[in-house]
């Protein structure tokens, strides 16, 4: 078997720690911890796309690579870091399951990712089809996380995560969405984090806590 | 086979037999210098199994046969254990008869036995110990066997000579499969040794012994054979991973004693920077509680069971 090309490698390499970091949000406890995961996966996306944009040529993917690099490194993490200090949720832990049962149902997510994305890499012709699955397997793991969370701040880094992998997904089916797609999409992202901060005070503000539970039992009074 | 290749064999065998105390002294010695203390030296494993032989042996009066029997009967398989794994080269006696699942339940046969030993006594400590052993057992074999189909799905062999010299024949490669097998496998290796964060190989605290508490029975010979398989267990478990994960320098069956003196060298300084990291981890990170065990050991099956499912995707 011929040994595949040095950015390939590093592509995979990069695709497999994306993952990885998925699982370690998945199984974090303590609020900031996921906070810094998430601004790690950042990390881990701006260079698997500069490695991408590098192999292929593709050079409009270096202005992606930055602009994750500026939203997701620095942007949403520092505004997610001002909240948590504002809303002093610095220490909380929180989860729905027990962290084993919640890794083994996300090795089962993977499987079925890995299995749904075999036909759909066969098409594409792309380097990076075969880290479309890992991009799906992303996606649904955040997913689960958004479902097995209970206060807000974590599900909205789940949503964040989520955005994460349809990124990857979108560089590694098509080598990138076009330009005024992905400007919208971030600054959607950006918009939508800020409106979210207003509403964890509000949630705050009405029930003395970030839990969504409380939102389940609105009724007019 | 050839005689030469048997004797090869013994000759490897016998080396990590003779040399595991040596490589425990060394884990504990780095250890001793990370936290400020002088350490009582390399050989001290040596010179606490020359005392234990010295010893007349105290049997309860109530223990069967079995107790007797326990220490051989682990360190034969551990012994066994040892001709199958390519220490120095890739050539083992018995490889060709027993594959890395075959190991696995040689660990397991050892493991079954101390077990039984430490409940046959039927003090309170022994059952507790063989209970707790037993669980971390049933819970890091999984991942083990995982790490072990992961490596042999990329060389496709079971055999880990083959394994070991199919990775070390070829360019290096990137493997992101492997990568999390060698995570995995290094927290099954703390598991599996009774080192830090699963159990401390240093105290006597009843609430978290688990290997200590098993052979809290034992005396002089018994002891310093199940001292010893201990010692050879950590051994082998390092000669597995170095097997796995960093190949380079084992000697082929072909080179002659120059190439041995190269393969010896080479291990002995690979297992020199592998003892010293284990002591870092050890050093570095706390004891988990026994009930935060079973979530490390479900992480190391985690690492495992992605690296089998991304060497499926990636091919690599």
């Amino acid at each position: 078997m011929p040994a595949p090309a040095l950015t390939t490698q590093l592509l995979n390499l990069g695709a497999a720690l994306l993952l990885l970091s998925s699982f370690a949000m998945l199984s974090q406890r303590r609020i900031l911890s996921l906070v810094n995961l998430f601004a790690l996966q950042g990390v881990l996306l701006t260079v698997s796309t500069a490695i991408v944009a590098y192999s292929s040529g593709a050079t409009h993917l270096y202005a992606s690579a930055a602009l994750s690099l500026l939203l997701k490194v620095i942007a949403l993490p520092w505004i997610l870091h001002r909240l948590i200090a504002r809303l002093d949720v610095r220490w909380d832990t929180e989860t729905q399951l027990n962290i084993p049962t919640t890794m083994l149902i996300g090795i089962v997510v993977v499987v079925f990712a890995f299995a749904l994305a075999q036909p759909i890499a066969q098409l594409s012709q792309a380097v990076t089809r075969s880290t479309l699955g890992i991009a799906l397997a992303v996606v649904l793991l955040s997913f689960l996380m958004m479902i097995t969370r209970r206060k807000a701040v974590a599900q909205v880094i789940g949503f964040l995560a989520m955005e994460n992998g349809l990124f990857f997904a979108a560089i590694s089916a098509t080598y990138g969405m076009p330009m005024v797609v992905e400007l919208g999409v971030g600054l959607d992202v950006l918009v939508g984090m800020l409106i979210l901060g207003v509403f964890f005070f509000q949630i705050r503000e009405q029930f003395d806590s970030l839990d969504l539970h409380n939102l389940e039992r609105l009724r007019e009074d | 086979m050839r005689a030469q290749d048997l004797l090869l064999g013994i000759f490897q065998a016998l080396l990590s037999i003779a040399a595991a105390p040596l490589l425990l002294g060394w884990v504990n010695q780095c250890r001793a210098w990370l936290q400020n203390r002088r350490g009582a030296g390399v050989l001290q494993p040596y010179r606490v199994l020359r005392k234990l032989m010295h010893k007349d042996a105290v049997i309860a009066h109530n223990a069967s046969p079995l107790f007797r029997a326990s220490p051989y009967v682990q360190f034969g398989a551990m012994c066994l254990a040892a001709a199958i794994i390519p220490v120095v080269s890739v050539t083992a006696p018995l490889a060709a008869a027993a594959d890395v699942i075959a190991l696995v339940g040689l660990f397991a046969l050892a493991r079954v036995a101390i077990a039984l030993a430490g409940m046959d006594i039927g003090t309170a400590f022994g059952s507790l110990g063989a209970r707790r052993e037993m669980m971390v057992g049933f819970l890091s074999e999984p991942a083990l066997l995982m790490v072990f189909f992961t490596a042999s799905l990329i060389c496709g062999s079971t055999l880990l000579p083959v394994i070991a010299g199919t990775l070390a024949g070829r360019a290096p490669i990137l493997y992101p499969s492997l990568a999390f097998a060698g995570v995995a496998f290094t927290m099954v290796l703390l598991a599996e040794n009774a080192r830090i964060p699963i159990d401390n190989p240093a105290t006597h605290l009843e609430l978290t012994m688990i290997h200590e508490a098993m052979a809290l029975e034992y005396s002089a010979r018994h002891m310093a054979l199940v001292e010893w398989t201990s010692a050879l267990k950590l051994m082998n478990f390092m000669a597995i991973g170095l097997a796995l994960f960093v190949p380079w320098g084992l000697t082929a069956a072909t080179a002659g004693p120059g190439g041995l003196v190269v393969g010896i060298a080479a291990t002995a300084l690979k297992l020199a920077v592998a003892g010293a990291g284990l002591a870092l981890i050890e050093t570095a990170s706390a004891k988990l509680r026994i009930f935060r065990a079973p979530e490390f050991l479900a992480t190391a099956f985690l690492f495992a069971v992605l690296g089998l499912l991304v060497h499926q995707l990636l091919g690599s």
